[in-house]
């Protein structure tokens, strides 16, 4: 049997609020499989955010419990990779000293992981500005830069916190394509949230849909379309029966609000 | 608005004011003591500088202010570094800092003379005194406004406090500290003037003590001239560390941009 990636069992969290608690996870139970692309949809409030905190090491779980690659998940750790919605980068670091900033919280020692800063950042298409400063950069390039920066020191996976939100809706599209691109290249397990339905069906393997209060997974959903997917495939009949499909479980379950 | 248009204006109108001045005090015959007229305050400045008293008076000064600042400096980026990361440190001490910097300063040069004497030490320490608080507050202030999302990503990559610190906190802080010694810089000059005020052998504000006791007013204008002269390339310097420290910082960006824009 091969090791999961990542595996979550009957996983609840509660925030305390004056009247009681509110349960932003509720038994939340999957797996999800060494390489796979996994992503989770849900409408703002859902608890997918949490549920990444949560795989981050960054939040403790109320109750149940999380791992990784069969080790419970008790803290930050680094073989995984976290990439927010912002780029969050050091505006005092160049590019590729952002991207190695997990190398130097490591103490890993620089020397052995700047050809693969080079290569990395030359497969998102940023070789040429590797001494420009973020504020240089436009916001998709500095998304780009965000993600090099989760694969620089290898992880076996990545966790992705609507990476593309924040950006315009063309340049999102180009950015789907490019992570499809590094992820057929890297082969890393990657758990992806998002809001956006389309995107969540063009990328992933597998679509995990929330709905909030409490916030659950209503269903499990694999995508079996070819790849690699280009961007014509969204207007596909058999994508649009996926995505109409998830639209559906909102639609009975308290809509987007996204 | 630096057009040649625009500064041969600005120069026209110094020399308007200048001249009007200087034709009003003539006009209506006013008393040297009450008010010189600006060809009398140029003479005191020729006279002063080519004996030789101003430059050897301002040099005294401009070391009072420099220590001062360096010691005042250091002490508040030292209080301020204690303040932000430890709650007892805040908690026990705080209140006091904020006691001692309500109190007005000036009110202490007499005393700090009394204990430190005429010499340097008593307005090096007065310039500190007032110089250490925009220090104090804008260090605390700059460590502690860390943008929380950097210190998510940085505690997902299972960095330490001491990470955070140093790779986060601490150039986070700089566009605050930098405020800060803007402030203090000012503040060590007036802490050092006020110092020789009160008691002292050598320094422009001695000179303007001796000079106002022999009702020599000529004499005070001028060295006032000196002192806002002093200021403001005092302020310029700390300026230029600034814009070469923090040429990541957007609001620096802005400026220097609109400078720019203006030039």
């Amino acid at each position: 049997m091969a090791t999961e990636a990542i595996s979550v069992q009957h996983l609840s969290k509660l925030y305390a609020t004056r009247d009681g608690g509110v349960a932003a996870l509720e038994r939340i139970s999957f797996s999800i499989e060494e390489g796979a692309f996994v992503a989770v949809v849900g409408p703002s409030g859902c608890g997918k955010s949490t549920l990444l905190k949560i795989l981050a090491g960054l939040l403790a779980p109320s109750g149940g419990n999380a791992s990784l690659r069969g080790t419970v998940i008790q803290g930050p750790r680094r073989d995984i990779g976290v990439v927010f919605q912002a780029p969050v980068l050091f505006p005092w670091r160049t590019v590729l000293d952002n991207v190695l900033l997990p190398i130097d919280v490591q103490g890993q020692g620089r020397d052995r992981f700047l050809a693969a800063a080079k290569d990395l950042l030359a497969l998102v298409g940023l070789r040429e500005f590797e001494r420009r400063y973020p504020w240089e950069l436009s916001g998709g390039m500095q998304q780009r830069v965000a993600i090099t920066r989760a694969l620089i020191h290898d992880p076996a996976m990545l966790l992705m916190d609507e990476p593309f939100g924040a950006l315009d809706a063309m340049t999102r599209e180009h950015m789907n394509l490019e992570l499809q691109r590094i992820w057929t290249e890297k082969k890393k397990t990657v758990f992806f949230i998002t809001h956006s339905i389309p995107e969540a069906v063009f990328l992933a393997d597998r679509v995990l849909v929330m709905t909030p209060r409490p916030g659950r997974i209503v269903d499990d959903l694999a995508i079996k379309l070819p790849r690699p997917r280009p961007l014509d495939l969204m207007t596909t009949p058999e994508f649009g029966a996926y995505t109409r499909h998830i639209r559906a479980l909102f639609n009975v379950k308290g809509g987007l609000d996204a | 608005m630096r057009s040649t248009k625009n500064v041969v204006l600005s120069v026209l109108l110094f020399c308007a004011s200048v001249a009007a001045w200087e034709g009003l005090v003539r006009l209506f015959e006013v008393p040297a003591f009450i008010l010189p007229a600006p060809s009398q305050v140029a003479l005191a400045l020729w006279r002063g500088f080519s004996s030789g008293l101003y430059l050897q008076h301002l040099s005294h000064t401009l070391l009072e202010t420099m220590l001062g600042f360096i010691a005042g400096s250091a002490l508040g980026l030292i209080l301020g570094t204690a303040v932000a990361l430890s709650r007892p440190v805040e908690f026990f001490l705080y209140p006091y800092i904020v006691m001692f910097q309500s109190l007005p300063k000036v009110a202490l040069a007499p005393l700090i003379v009394v204990w430190f004497g005429l010499g340097l030490t008593s307005k090096v320490i007065n310039a500190a005194l007032i110089a250490f608080f925009p220090l104090l507050v804008n260090t605390m202030v700059g460590l502690r406004s860390a943008d929380e999302e950097r210190v998510s990503l940085m505690r997902s990559l299972a960095a330490s406090e001491r990470q955070i610190f140093w790779m986060l906190r601490l150039p986070n802080s700089l566009p605050f500290v930098m405020a800060g010694l803007d402030v203090a810089m000012i503040f060590a000059l007036i802490g050092a003037i006020v110092a020789e005020f009160v008691g002292a052998q050598k320094g422009l504000g001695m000179l303007i003590q001796s000079m106002n006791f022999n009702m020599d007013v000529s004499g005070q204008f001028s060295i006032l001239l000196i002192l806002s002269v002093v200021g403001l390339l005092l302020n310029r310097g700390v300026m230029m560390i600034r814009k070469r420290v923090l040429f990541w910082d957007p609001s620096e960006k802005e400026r220097i941009d609109q400078e720019r824009v203006s030039a």
